[in-house]
């Protein structure tokens, strides 16, 4: 009964969204205030009744209701509550669901917190929003319908995959669908611009916080998504280049590039059509991933069920929201009146030029993903796009960038003295021979790798030192009066900071894990000693037990690191016997230089075992490097003067000391 | 007028874009298929000892003066326990020469095998550490290649046999390269 | 160490492939053993898709991680023992595709479009270039607009 409620919820939702797209854009376009009023309630009726749907869905596998045969596919009755949930957005019907739902909460947070937003502005806006809506529920209700019931019901379902039986894929998901579509409202906020024919500062004030909360969630996500891997797949790697990762990743790099040029637009009324175009992109790169990861047109590891009917449909999707997009964009964009001028040096210049280097960055991966592909469909030649390859382009296209990253923010708006800009920067150009000539010293000169990795890393956060000094005035003030300045800074101020610390400090984590990771693979028995590095490892022993659904053997490990007890590691390795399916799970111990990786295989008849060991330097900084940066991003929105919509609004601040522009 | 073209440019790429994802979804294309790179080169020369006493392995000179098919199969594959019956079918129905290869099995378990379900084979090579098998190019059992009568590797079928694929691309190729031959 | 090295050889042959890179199959001479690492992080395994042979337990990548280390001890180059793969499994089993005109897009393309990017950015740039007056398009905005955004911008527009 209840998984018919959602179904039905679910129709309704497809008609609110016919009404939700059609009434308002017919309304702002007579001007008519009482039709764009329809907006805001359409908009809400649409999530609550895809929340209905949602939650309907919810109900069927916390009830473990194998009648309904995406519950019977996807679940099982033993599985623990927190992987009933998950397993909800574990498939492709329910991900669905939940795609239109994260969809639908944009369009009602507009609804709800756009009350300052112009009536044809906002009307347009979830008019769009309601569009992309309607397309996906019809997606959903014509090929991927999760509410189908099976008769007779099986007594217990197939169970979820092993591998996503964990805590944190469970909240991977959500958080990049966040991501991922909610870079859908800069594209309705993009599409609604053009069709008013005027893009402004206040429109980039509107679009900024949706952007960023965005793109805050699928730095999130996708970092949640790294981790797991690290920690489950029991390789070690946390980054692999899989065509699925690459289509999180993409939109990453557009949406941080429009990051940086809706600031521009909002404070120098300049890159409009551009802003627009990233806009159209980056969502357009959204849809991208998700038709990648379920047409099965490209092979990963992790995609999902392939139909070529439902590739077809989305690509259907894909074709006329980008091309619709883009046309309107080549017919309404070169009206757009031209913006504030600029010298080539000045705050604007650099973001265009790390607009150009993030846009080289998404291509490069956006080529590499896709390229055989291409020319499969060119001379039917097979080949492969690899870690290899993505490393030996990727990483040089970013350094540009890190080199800008310090000097960037250091310009002032308009017109700027790079001389000046660099000249400011002798601590930290000091700093950086200092700790690249401290690595090449270290490391007998040998691999160049972290030599660059390290230094640049250390250029990029004295940079960001030296901004904060500036901005503060620290030395030049009276140190009271610079440390009243850093508490009155402006949240978006921290943000900026803190996210590009945090990438300096992702760089460590990446550089350190990439060059100086050791392993130790062996077959041990109990009693047993390893030995890697600074650590000895003593295989105590490996006892078989059960878990709710699963059996395990584990493992205790006695660690000691140069002769003093560190400590106990237990690794397992299960085996879920419905799915047939064994998974390691790796015993970890992190500290602040770096983790110690430990991993067993399968017992041979012998009694050994394989044991992998790895020591892992700075491991967790890159997980701290991308956590600032998502801290970064909360900090930003936090920013009193991106949050136009709260409906409290300023209280003027008294004249403390003034403060220099928001950053970026 | 070049500022109009360049704002049409975004939409122009996008075109293409569509073009490249569009043909795989039309054409039903599996990506996880994959041309063979040793067609219409020699079978490589293994000579691999037999796996039956009363039946002969497989040696260079056995791959040459007919076509035929070669087949790798293992015990332990479920798949091949799928296309069994049509290699069954294919022996008692054609003259055409099949060979196997036991791909990385236990000798034991494949004579069991070969005992419950029959054997099809006019000769069967021994492949136990999956080398031979390498040098064809071979991804996983089942795989079946037509060898013409030169030696020559001329077609690679991936997975199961099926009557179908038998009957549409196989025969026709086995007829042609015999009537190339004669 | 060496002892469960000893053992492992014994004992692997006999246990079910489990893991990745196990430690039956490694070369006792470590810088041997670390070419053979990284060259097998650019071989594919061609059953699992996207995962290279080292990261992979299939049986097959396994056969081909044995068969790179014995080209490797007999004294094979890196290119020599591609080469053979290729032969066999074509392109495809390189995560890193060969330079050649096939790939020549892949490879440039990339660095292509970032040099066109560039001369486009540099005219687009010296185009804005500031005359050193103030903005010379006025906001095309309605009063009420301005007000707004007037509230907005003001309390850190101050220094700008």
């Amino acid at each position: 009964m209840i998984a018919e409620i959602g179904h039905y919820a679910l129709v309704l939702a497809f008609f609110v969204a016919i009404a939700q797209v059609v009434v308002p854009l017919y309304g702002a376009a007579r001007r008519d205030t009482a039709l764009m009023g329809f907006a805001a309630p359409a908009a809400s009726a649409q999530f609550l009744c895809i929340a209905i749907a949602f939650g309907a869905l919810m109900h069927a596998y916390i009830t473990s209701d194998f009648s309904v045969a995406n519950v019977a596919q996807n679940s099982h009755s033993l599985k623990p509550l927190l992987y009933k949930i998950s397993g909800v957005w574990g498939n492709h019907e329910g991900s669905m669901v939940f795609w239109v739902l994260i969809l639908a909460l944009f369009g009602f947070a507009v609804a709800a917190f756009g009350r300052q937003l112009p009536d044809s502005l906002k009307a347009r806006v979830i008019s769009i929003q309601g569009l992309i809506g309607l397309a996906f529920l019809a997606f959903i209700l014509l090929t991927s319908n999760p509410f189908e019931r099976l008769d007779p019901a099986p007594l217990d379902g197939r169970d979820l995959n092993p591998l996503l039986q964990d805590p944190g894929l469970a909240f991977h998901p959500p958080m990049l669908y966040i991501g991922y579509v909610g870079f859908s409202l800069a594209f309705s906020f993009a599409m609604a611009a053009l069709i008013e024919g005027r893009v402004d500062p206040a429109w980039a004030r509107w679009v900024r916080p949706w952007t960023l909360a965005a793109w805050t969630f699928l730095t999130a996500g996708i970092t949640l998504g790294s981790w797991w891997a690290y920690y489950e797949l029991g390789w070690g790697g946390w980054w692999f280049w899989d065509p699925v990762e690459n289509a999180s990743f993409m939109p990453w790099l557009a949406g941080t590039a429009l990051l940086h040029s809706a600031i521009v637009v909002e404070k120098r009324d300049a890159l409009k059509a551009w802003t627009i175009l990233l806009a159209i992109i980056t969502f357009s790169l959204s849809l991208m991933g998700t038709f990648l990861v379920r047409s099965g047109i490209l092979t990963s590891v992790h995609a999902f069920a392939v139909d070529p009917e439902r590739g077809l449909f989305i690509l259907g999707i894909l074709i006329v929201a980008v091309g619709g997009s883009l046309t309107l964009f080549a017919v309404r964009a070169p009206a757009l009146k031209a913006g504030g001028l600029f010298a080539p040096v000045s705050r604007e210049g650099g973001l265009v030029l790390n607009n150009l280097i993030l846009s080289v960055a998404t291509v490069t991966v956006f080529i590499g993903t896709l390229y055989p592909l291409f020319l499969d469909a060119m001379t039917g030649d097979k080949v492969s796009v690899g870690a290899p390859f993505f490393n030996a382009t990727f990483v040089p296209v970013m350094i540009p960038l890190l080199v800008l990253l310090a000097i960037g923010p250091l310009l002032p708006w308009k017109r700027g003295n790079l001389r000046a800009a660099v000249e400011k920067l002798w601590v930290s150009a000091l700093f950086t021979v200092v700790v690249a000539g401290g690595i090449l010293v270290l490391e007998k000169g040998a691999p160049l790798a972290p030599v660059l990795g390290f230094g640049f890393a250390a250029w990029v956060a004295g940079g960001v030192v030296t901004e904060l000094t500036e901005r503060i005035r620290l030395f030049r003030i009276p140190l009271g009066d610079s440390l009243r300045r850093l508490f009155n800074l402006p949240g978006a101020a921290y943000g900026m900071s803190l996210a590009h610390l945090g990438m300096a400090v992702f760089i460590c984590g990446a550089t350190g894990e990439m060059n100086w990771t050791r392993e130790l693979v062996a077959t041990a028995r109990a009693g047993d000693t390893l030995t890697l590095g600074q650590y000895e490892l003593v295989l105590e022993k490996v006892e078989r037990s059960q878990g709710p659904n699963y059996f395990r053997d584990m493992a205790t490990l006695n660690v000691s690191k140069d002769g003093v007890p560190y400590a106990t590691l237990h690794p397992e390795r299960r085996l879920y016997p419905v799915q047939q399916m064994p998974t390691t799970e790796a015993a970890i111990r992190s500290g602040i230089s770096g983790d110690l990786y430990v991993a067993i295989g399968e017992g041979s008849d012998l009694g050994g075992y394989i044991v992998r060991v790895w020591v892992k330097p700075l491991v967790p900084w890159i997980w701290a490097g991308a956590m600032m940066m998502v801290l970064g991003g909360l900090f930003s929105l936090s920013d009193r003067r991106l949050r136009i919509g709260a409906p409290k609004r300023s209280r003027r601040r008294p004249a403390a000391p003034a403060v220099t522009e928001a950053g970026d | 007028m070049l500022n109009r073209l360049l704002f049409l440019l975004p939409l122009l790429i996008f075109a293409v874009i569509a073009g490249y994802f569009t043909v795989p979804i039309l054409t039903k294309k599996d990506p996880h298929l994959l041309p063979s790179v040793m067609i219409d080169k020699p079978a490589p020369p293994h000579d691999l000892g037999p796996l039956l006493e009363d039946k002969p392995g497989v040696g260079p000179e056995a791959l040459r003066g007919e076509v035929k098919l070669v087949n790798f199969f293992a015990s332990w594959c479920g798949p091949c326990r799928v296309e069994h019956p049509i290699l069954m079918r294919l022996a008692a129905e054609t003259d055409l020469p099949l060979v196997g290869i036991n791909y990385k099995d236990q000798r034991d378990a494949a004579l069991v095998w070969l005992r419950e379900l029959g054997d099809p084979f006019g000769r069967i090579g021994v492949d136990g550490d999956g080398r031979a098998a390498i040098d064809w190019g071979v991804y996983g059992v089942p795989e079946t290649y037509v060898v013409d009568a030169s030696g020559h590797i001329r077609y690679r079928h991936v997975g199961p046999l099926t009557a179908q694929a038998l009957k549409e691309t196989i025969l026709p190729m086995v007829e042609q390269l015999k009537a190339a031959k004669g | 160490m060496i002892r469960s090295i000893i053992l492992a050889l014994v004992l692997v042959v006999l246990s079910m492939p489990a893991f990745a890179v196990e430690p039956g199959e490694m070369l006792k001479d470590p810088a041997l053993e670390a070419r053979a690492r990284e060259l097998s992080k650019e071989v594919r395994c061609l059953v699992c898709q996207n995962q290279s042979i080292d990261d992979s337990n299939a049986g097959l990548a396994k056969d081909l991680r044995v068969i790179l280390r014995e080209r490797l001890v007999a004294g094979d180059s890196d290119s020599e023992i591609k080469t053979f793969l290729v032969e066999r499994y074509g392109d495809f089993v390189l995560l890193k595709p060969p330079v050649k005109a096939e790939t020549l897009f892949l490879w440039y393309g990339p660095f292509a479009i970032g040099v066109l990017g560039a001369i486009g950015v540099a005219v687009f740039l010296l185009r804005r270039r500031d005359g050193g007056g103030d903005e010379a398009v006025p906001m095309p905005l309605s009063d009420d607009e301005r007000k707004r955004i007037d509230a907005l911008m003001s309390e850190q527009d101050r220094k700008a």
